[in-house]
C-alpha cells in the first residue's frame, strides 16, 4: 500500500506540472483528481471535525450549541430562493458580532499604534544611532509622508506636491516589488518541497 | 520521427528510469543508498550551469530568444540539482529570527509556551521545518508546550512536527509526556473569535484535547485559565486566521508576548507589528527557518532546501536580465526600423 501511494502521489506531481510542457491528458486526470479528493477531503474533515466533533458530541452538555446550530440552517436556506431572506438573520449575526469585535481592536493595532511606531527620535534617543540606522529611519519617515501624499487625491499631482507624490509611488512600487520577490521566495519553497518528495521519498535518490 | 511520438518516448524513458530508481531505493531492492555530489562535482555543474548561462545570453544578443519552456527547465534544474550537492552555504542571521531565539532563552524552565498551527499541509514545505525547529528548541529548554489549532488540518500538523522532533532528538514517551511536558488541545471553529474567547477562558474553547482527554484532567493545562497563565506564544501561520489576528486579538486586547512564523507571502503582511513591537520576531519563509536552525545547531530540513531556494533566485535573476535585454534590443530595432521608413 506504501508503494501505492508513492507512486500515486509521484506520478500526480509529475503530471501537474507536465503543465508547464502544455496542456495534456496526463495533467487534465491529475487536476481532475486533485479537486475531487481536495473537496472530498474538506467535506469529510469538516463533517466530523466541525458538524460531530464540535457540535453533536457536545449538544448535551452545552445546550446553547444548538443556537448555533439554527443559525447555521438558517444560513443553508439561500440555496431555497422563495425563503432565501431568513439567511439575513444569520448574516447579520456574523456581521454585527465583526464588527463589534474588530471596531476598537483596528484602531488601536493597526491604526495607534502604527501612527505611534511612526513618531520616534530619528538621529536615535540619545542621538546615539548608527549611521546606517539613521539613514533608514530618514528613508522610513520620508517613505511613509510621500506615501501618504500620493493618496491625498484632493489636490492636483503638480509642482512640489506631485514630485513628493511621485516619490511616494516610487516607495510605493519597491514595496510591492519586495512583497512579489517574497511570493517568488514562496513558490519556489513550494516545488522544492515537491522535487524533494520526488528525488528523496519517492525515488530515494537523496541520501 | 513525428513530435509526438517523440514526446511518448520520453515519457516511457522516463517511467522506466524512476522505476529503475525506486526498484534500488534501500527498503526495496537496495542498489543504491541515494547520491551526493563531492564539492568539486558541485562547483564544476554550478560552473557548467553557469557558462550555458552565458551561452544563452549570447543567443539573445544575437536575437534568438529562448522559449519559456527553457526557463522552466532552467529553473528545475536549478532546484533539483542543489538538493544533491554537498556544499555549506553561509546563511546570515536577521534580527526578526534572533529575537525568537532570544524571547525563547528569556523563559525559565518549566515555562508554558502555547504554539498555534495555523495552516494546511498547502504551506507545509515552508512552516513545517519552522514548526520541528521550534518545538526541537522549546523541549530541548524544558518549556512546557501547549498546542492549539484554527485552521482544521493544523492539529495533524502539529502531531507529524512533534513525531519528527522527538525522533530527530531520540525522545521516547517516558522523557517526553504527553500531557505534562506538551499537549495538543486540538482544533476549534470560530476563527478569531476563538483568540478572543482563550482570552477568558480556554477551557470554554477546548473542552477536550485532540484525544478525548477532558481538560481538567490535562496536568499541564489545569491551572490554565486565560494567556495570563501563558508565558509566550508562538504562531506559524499561512493566512487568515493567522498572525495578524493573534496580534489584533491577543496582543492588542489582553497583552500577549507573541512571536510568529509565516510564509514568505504574508511575511510583509505582519512586519508593520515587528517595528511597533506587536511581535517578538517573526521567522520569514524558509529562509527564517533556516536561520532559526542555524541558531540551535540543528541542520535540517531548511537548511537543505536554502541551497536550492537561493539557486533558484540566482536563476530567476539571470533570466529577468536576460528577458531585459531582449526586450530593449526589440525596442532599439523598432525605433530604428521606423526610421528608416
Amino acid at each position: 500500500m506504501d508503494h501505492l501511494g508513492l507512486w500515486l502521489a509521484g506520478l500526480l506531481t509529475l503530471g501537474i506540472y507536465s503543465f508547464l510542457y502544455r496542456d495534456n491528458p496526463w495533467y487534465k486526470v491529475s487536476e481532475a483528481i486533485f479537486v475531487g479528493v481536495s473537496a472530498g477531503y474538506w467535506v469529510v474533515y469538516e463533517y466530523w471535525q466541525n458538524f460531530v466533533g464540535k457540535f453533536w458530541d457536545q449538544k448535551g452538555d452545552q445546550p446553547w450549541l444548538w443556537i448555533g446550530a439554527a443559525l447555521g440552517l438558517m444560513m443553508l436556506m439561500r440555496l431555497i430562493p422563495k425563503i432565501g431572506w431568513i439567511s439575513r438573520w444569520p448574516l447579520s449575526f456574523i456581521i454585527g458580532a465583526t464588527s463589534g469585535l474588530w471596531l476598537m481592536l483596528y484602531l488601536t493595532t493597526n491604526c495607534i499604534a502604527q501612527v505611534e511606531a511612526t513618531i520616534f527620535p530619528l538621529f536615535g534617543a540619545d542621538f546615539d544611532a548608527s549611521a546606517i540606522a539613521i539613514f533608514s529611519n530618514f528613508v522610513l519617515v520620508a517613505g511613509t509622508i510621500c506615501g501618504v501624499v500620493y493618496f491625498f487625491f484632493s489636490k492636483a499631482h503638480t509642482g512640489a506636491f506631485g514630485a513628493t507624490a511621485r516619490v511616494g509611488i516610487w516607495t510605493i512600487m519597491i514595496t510591492f516589488g519586495a512583497m512579489f520577490a517574497l511570493t517568488i521566495m514562496n513558490r519556489m519553497s513550494l516545488l522544492i518541497g515537491r522535487t524533494s518528495f520526488i528525488f528523496g521519498e519517492w525515488l530515494g535518490l537523496l541520501r | 520521427m513525428s513530435r509526438r511520438t517523440i514526446e511518448i518516448a520520453l515519457v516511457v524513458v522516463g517511467l522506466a528510469l524512476c522505476t529503475l530508481a525506486y526498484l534500488g531505493k534501500k527498503n526495496v531492492q537496495g542498489w543504491h543508498s541515494g547520491f551526493e555530489f563531492s564539492p568539486t562535482t558541485s562547483q564544476i555543474v554550478i560552473g557548467l550551469i553557469g557558462l550555458s548561462l552565458v551561452w544563452i545570453l549570447v543567443r539573445t544578443l544575437q536575437d534568438k530568444a529562448v522559449g519559456r519552456r527553457t526557463v522552466f527547465l532552467y529553473v528545475g534544474i536549478a532546484i533539483a540539482l542543489p538538493l544533491f550537492m554537498s556544499i555549506d552555504q553561509d546563511i546570515v542571521i536577521s534580527e526578526n529570527t534572533r529575537h525568537v531565539y532570544e524571547s525563547l532563552g528569556e523563559l525559565p524552565p518549566g515555562s508554558k509556551v502555547l504554539v498555534s498551527f495555523d495552516y494546511d499541509p498547502a504551506s507545509s514545505p515552508e512552516l513545517q521545518p519552522m514548526a520541528e525547529a521550534f518545538l526541537a528548541e522549546c523541549f530541548r529548554r524544558d518549556l512546557k508546550v501547549i498546542m492549539v489549532a484554527l485552521w482544521a488540518p493544523g492539529a495533524i500538523q502539529a502531531n507529524i512536527a512533534l513525531d519528527t522532533v522527538r525522533a530527530r532528538l531520540g525522545l521516547d514517551t517516558t522523557e517526553l509526556v504527553y500531557g505534562e511536558d506538551y499537549c495538543n488541545l486540538g482544533y476549534q471553529a470560530g476563527r478569531e473569535f476563538v483568540i478572543q474567547r482563550m482570552g477568558t477562558s480556554f477551557e470554554a474553547m477546548f473542552g477536550t484535547d485532540v484525544r478525548g482527554t477532558p481538560y481538567r484532567q490535562i496536568p499541564l493545562v489545569r491551572n490554565v485559565r486565560n494567556f495570563s497563565d501563558i508565558n509566550y506564544a508562538f504562531n506559524i501561520s499561512a493566512g487568515f486566521p493567522g498572525t495578524v489576528e493573534w496580534v489584533q486579538v491577543a496582543v492588542s486586547r489582553f497583552g500577549l508576548k507573541l512571536g510568529a512564523g509565516n510564509t514568505a507571502v504574508q511575511a510583509p503582511q505582519v512586519y508593520p507589528y515587528l517595528r511597533a513591537g506587536q511581535l517578538q520576531g517573526l521567522l520569514a519563509g524558509i529562509n527564517g527557518a533556516a536561520e532559526f536552525e542555524k541558531l540551535i545547531g540543528l541542520k535540517a530540513v531548511a537548511t537543505t532546501y536554502m541551497l536550492a531556494q537561493t539557486f533558484a533566485h540566482l536563476i530567476v535573476i539571470a533570466f529577468i536580465i536576460i528577458g531585459n535585454i531582449a526586450y530593449f534590443r526589440g525596442e532599439r530595432e523598432t525605433k530604428l526600423r521606423g526610421r528608416t521608413q
